[in-house]
């Protein structure tokens, strides 16, 4: 086995493999596992065993601040900071107040849910072991990937190197760190 | 045998397929993503792009012009306060929305057909409200001083004013214009890398692969990737409700006859995606000709598309009506004769006619078959509808205002010079941009298109055919599963070809 091995990387050619393998790598006690395909796979997600992401919730909490703020600022500017009379309403004119605090909801729960998404994907990452494998420049445009890798208490490199075979795979890459 | 032959016929006629030909994934990449990296550059795009960025340039020299020397230049001035400026940025604003309708509501509506025109409907909202935000921004008078609409802690000590609908359009226009953006960059991420791959140029690799931020199209990437671009097309879908019903208010809220009306929120937004799916239209049918993405951009895209038009276009003409009620209705000697004028008795009463022509006439020929299944006229009426969507924003705008209360204050309108070539110019800009982002970046998401095709779908083991609800991964019961079904599964097969992933379950 060599020294400075990330994982080991199976190649399939189409998602219903992928997904099969990937159900066995995890009913056989894989934990620190991957997969990379061209696009989203949805039944990945419970083979894979991933749990569900806590982005929504941020996203709520973004819109949350967005409306408080909106509603915080046009109540500074207009009943504390600078009360002025316009058009005979009173000075906190929550119905006028809708509109801009309507679209900071939008706006900072987007924000929230664009950047949340980035950064939690750990993103921008511009180097990545996976991508030492040439063959892998494929993930983006036709074919399938699945990881295990060496950081799993079960890796053993010769053993899972063969399980990996045995999931019909295409091929099976060591990947370099 | 013949039983099944129906029925295929008929799922045909119900779902016809969003992607035609024999495509894989690597077709789908190779035939969309070569546009960009590998295919000469067509002549035609020189010519295009050279066309249309000598008509920017009209909007340079009017800038310019207009920068040094005042926004008397433009022909409004009172009591027609609003003219060309105003009526451009409308219609501008309104063609974008298409886009979003497009990349989001019918994302959320779950509308297959959605998925090749998105990427090129987003980027033409982008650049439909680039075109738009300069209007306001230039009828500031003093566009360098524009930062004061936002509200900021200054030496002033002043603020916005919050209670006007102009302030509240500055919120929805850039907040549009953002969210916008950052929905179409969310949606170019994995085509990006999938670029980035591609690409032998050093230089263009470079630029892909900072664009893409390393996208490796991990699972959980995914998996975090679909929450957010769902909840995007959900904050999107009120957004754009929101925005045209703000640039309505920039008119209802106003005490004017012909302006002040209840109907005007929903209106403007069914107006604005009628437009924009004309614009839609207007772009996709030279583009899927000129670069052959007839497999992607089908006929039946063009026939839905056609049919939204002639929806959208109805819902108009019933504010048309009621409009019209309203005025006789409201038994206000001043909203009475607003529509007295505007319909027959003024000096515009033409441009009224034209605009029933164009927006109330010609889209009944969407009825019929024959129309709305030719390209040609799906063109044309799609031409002659963003013309009746400028004329309806003109009647709106300068027919409420040159009749003012007073007769001594009535006056007309007529445009200079410059209106014209900053109308035009925008045109051109519009045209420069989307030449560049044809060039550049792949026109049709090439990732959700592989999601059509039907090699996409997991098989399930223990399903024969695929399931979409089906929850997957109990591999126990895996052969099971296949024995117990198998009798029905045979018999599914008969009466449905699987090579259509048994989309079609007669539930």
């Amino acid at each position: 086995m060599k020294a400075n091995i990330y994982g080991l990387l199976a190649e399939f050619d189409t998602p219903t493999e992928l997904v099969a393998a990937a159900e066995k790598v995890r009913d056989a006690g894989y934990k620190r596992t991957d997969a990379f395909s061209p696009f989203p796979i949805h039944e990945i997600d419970e083979a894979l065993g991933i749990k569900r992401s806590i982005l929504p919730f941020m996203v709520l909490g973004g819109g949350i601040v967005g409306l408080a703020s909106g509603i915080a600022l046009q109540w500074f500017v207009h009943v504390y900071d600078y009360p002025i009379i316009v058009g005979g309403r009173p000075y906190f004119s929550l119905p006028s107040f809708i509109p801009p605090s309507y679209e900071l909801t939008i706006l900072l729960a987007a924000f929230t849910a664009v950047f949340g998404m980035i950064l939690l994907n750990g993103l921008p990452q511009p180097y990545h072991p996976v991508f030492n494998v040439p063959r892998f420049a494929l993930a983006t445009r036709e074919k399938f990937f699945l990881l295990i890798e060496r950081r799993d208490p079960k890796f053993d490199y010769g053993e899972t190197r063969s399980f990996m075979q045995s999931l019909n795979a295409q091929e099976v890459f060591d990947v370099e760190e | 045998m013949q039983n099944a032959e129906e029925l295929r016929a008929i799922r045909q006629r119900l779902q016809p397929p969003m992607v035609e030909g024999d495509h894989t994934f690597g077709s789908v990449s190779d035939k969309i993503g070569d546009l960009t990296l590998k295919k000469k550059t067509p002549f035609h795009w020189f010519i295009g792009l050279g066309i249309s960025f000598l008509i920017a340039q009209l909007l340079l020299f009017t800038v310019v012009y207009l920068v040094v020397t005042g926004i008397g230049i433009w022909g409004n001035n009172q009591p027609i306060g609003w003219a060309f400026d105003i009526i451009n940025f409308v219609w501008w604003i309104g063609i974008g929305h298409a886009g979003t309708l497009i990349s989001a509501i019918l994302l959320l509506l779950n509308q297959k057909w959605r998925t090749s025109i998105n990427r090129f409907a987003e980027a033409m909202t982008l650049f439909a409200v680039a075109c738009a935000g300069l209007f306001p921004l230039l009828h500031t008078g003093r566009p360098w001083l524009a930062y004061w609409l936002f509200p900021y802690p200054n030496t002033m000590g002043m603020w916005p004013q919050f209670r006007s609908p102009l302030m509240w359009d500055v919120f929805a226009v850039s907040t549009y214009a953002t969210v916008s953006a950052l929905f179409w960059y969310v949606g170019l991420i994995p085509d990006l890398a999938t670029l980035r791959d591609r690409a032998k140029n050093k230089f263009f690799k470079v630029i892909y692969g900072l664009l893409a931020m390393g996208w490796r199209g991990s699972a959980r990437h995914w998996h975090r990737y679909e929450i957010a671009y769902l909840l995007l097309a959900g904050l999107s879908t009120p957004l754009v409700l929101s925005v045209h019903s703000i640039v309505s208010f920039d008119f209802s809220v106003a005490q004017l006859p012909g302006w002040h009306a209840t109907i005007f929120p929903p209106y403007f937004v069914a107006g604005a995606i009628f437009a924009g799916f004309a614009m839609v239209l207007i772009l996709c049918i030279p583009l899927r000709r000129l670069y052959g993405m007839e497999d992607f951009i089908t006929h039946t895209h063009l026939v839905l598309m056609g049919k939204v038009m002639l929806a959208t276009g109805l819902i108009v003409v019933y504010g048309y009506a009621m409009e019209a009620f309203f005025g006789w209705y409201s038994a206000n000697e001043y909203e009475y004769f607003m529509i007295k004028n505007r319909i027959w008795a003024g000096p515009y009463w033409w441009f009224y006619w034209l605009l029933i022509l164009c927006n109330g006439l010609s889209i009944q020929l969407l009825w019929f078959k024959r129309f709305r299944e030719s390209v040609f006229w799906l063109f044309v009426i799609s031409i002659i509808v963003s013309i009746g969507m400028w004329l309806e924003r003109f009647v709106i705008i300068v027919t409420s205002l040159h009749r003012d209360f007073l007769p001594s204050s009535w006056s007309m309108y007529s445009p200079t010079i410059f209106d014209i070539t900053m109308f035009a110019g925008t045109i051109g800009f519009f045209f420069t941009l989307i030449y560049l982002f044809v060039r550049f970046l792949p026109i049709i998401s090439i990732f959700e298109v592989r999601t059509l095709l039907p090699d996409a779908q997991v098989a399930h083991g223990h399903h024969g055919a695929h399931d979409g609800d089906d929850i997957h991964g109990e591999s126990q019961d895996f052969t099971e599963g296949v024995n117990e079904s198998t009798g029905r599964e045979s018999k599914r097969e008969l009466e449905t070809p699987t090579d259509d992933r048994g989309k079609y379950h007669g539930k």
